[in-house]
């Protein structure tokens, strides 16, 4: 969840003051690189520049394993599959892919604000402008998904808890319907509040 | 200065309004009444968040069915649930967001976005994550975010309902000070002490409207 909500470390590094359009055309390159890279050596080269970048940042150990640690299983998973079916150095380069990929996208999330992603999704859309396609909007209803995930958890962090307290320990029904109705609760309030910000015109 | 005359609400097949008449032109107004007296419906008339269903409603010279929007910009509200509030992901950039539609310059925004944070002790607090402030921080991101656009009026619901007796106090503190006119819906009576005038409302109808002393007197002894 952290990954989606929190992860902005705040800091005056070079990557963070890079232009958002210049990290995302760069880590698009990066992941292209990854894909091309011959062999194992390369691939250890890459993992040597993208550790530099991370120390280059600054962001510290335990926010960048915050953004690594969701895929370890996926990866672990990937790793001893590929292994019994195409070998070890196959094995070692498709998760050495999939992990420095996940690392360098996690650089960009931590050095760059959301709003600031926001702002340069907006730039990019403003040509859609003359298909009808509202990029105000389509910003505005991505930034609004981002902060719901943790709205959400507390929604239904209450609504276990709740469910706990009358000595219910698990029941799909007693969670699921008070969670939708919070849900919608929720929504009908955020919409309010919105328009009370005088963003429904 | 906003005025009132006949309005009724009526949601679903309740009338939650019975012919409200009143003009507001005092800096300090309080709503006080008991669950269920049209306070909340009332303070949402205010910045045409709800319309009514006859009479109208108009809120520094204009009718809020014809200029709902330009209203919603002259007019700050602020809910009891600041959760429902905060859009972005962190608090800078949440009282940020309310100006990304005025197109000011990225320094003009940092400005004003430090300054209303600075005021309300959460400069501290500009690039944490808004999720995992207290609700009395919350809160206050919330006041930031109205405030930053400098609204014409301030409306209130309920705004200490969710707070802590030291996050109250900065809530009222804040409220003394604003330099526009504020109506505060509100059960926290102590809150309108000072006020220029406070409106109790039962069953959709205003049943005292005086100082806070008389118009209290009378919603105590209502609910006695």
């Amino acid at each position: 969840m952290n990954g989606l909500t929190g992860a902005y470390v705040p800091g005056g590094s070079p990557l963070h003051r890079m232009p958002v359009g210049v990290k995302l055309l760069s880590l698009a390159v990066c992941c292209t690189a990854l894909v091309l890279l011959p062999g194992l050596w390369s691939m250890g080269a890459a993992a040597a520049v993208t550790a530099g970048l991370y120390v280059v940042s600054g962001v510290g150990v335990a926010a960048a394993w915050a953004q690594i640690r969701p895929v370890r299983w996926f990866a672990v998973a990937l790793f001893a599959l590929q292994l019994l079916v195409a070998g070890l150095p196959t094995a070692a380069m498709l998760t050495s892919r999939l992990v420095l990929a996940v690392a360098l996208a996690a650089l960009v999330t931590l050095t760059t604000r959301t709003s600031a992603m926001l702002a340069t999704l907006e730039r990019g859309l403003g040509p859609l402008r003359h298909l009808g396609v509202d990029p105000f909007r389509l910003s505005l209803l991505l930034s609004l998904t981002i902060r719901t995930v943790p709205v959400m958890a507390a929604l239904a962090t209450r609504v276990r808890e709740a469910q706990r307290a009358r000595g219910v320990e698990w029941s799909l029904r007693a969670f699921a319907v008070p969670l939708v109705v919070s849900a919608l609760r929720h929504a009908d309030a955020l919409g309010e509040a919105l328009s009370a910000r005088g963003l429904d015109d | 200065m906003i005025d009132l005359a006949d309005v009724h609400v009526r949601l679903g097949q309740r009338d939650v309004l019975r012919g409200i008449t009143v003009s507001l032109p005092e800096r300090r107004i309080g709503v006080a009444g008991a669950n269920g007296s049209g306070k909340s419906t009332m303070a949402r008339l205010f910045n045409g968040l709800a319309m009514p269903t006859s009479g109208t409603v108009t809120v520094l010279g204009d009718d809020t069915r014809r200029h709902a929007a330009r209203i919603r910009r002259r007019v700050g509200f602020l809910f009891t649930d600041p959760d429902a509030q905060i859009v972005m992901p962190t608090v800078a950039e949440d009282v940020a967001f309310s100006l990304r539609r005025h197109k000011l310059p990225a320094g003009e925004v940092t400005r004003r976005v430090s300054a209303v944070l600075a005021r309300y002790g959460l400069d501290g607090h500009a690039d944490h994550p808004a999720h995992q402030l207290s609700g009395g921080q919350k809160q206050l991101l919330a006041l930031c975010s109205v405030l930053v656009l400098e609204p014409e009026i301030l409306v209130m619901d309920e705004p200490t309902t969710l707070l802590d007796l030291r996050h109250s106090r900065l809530v009222a503190e804040a409220l003394r000070e604003l330099p526009m006119q504020v109506i505060v819906v509100t059960h926290d009576l102590p809150l309108l002490d000072g006020f220029d005038r406070v409106l109790v409302l039962d069953e959709g109808r205003i049943v005292a409207d005086g100082t806070p002393g008389s118009a209290l007197g009378h919603y105590r002894k209502l609910m006695a």
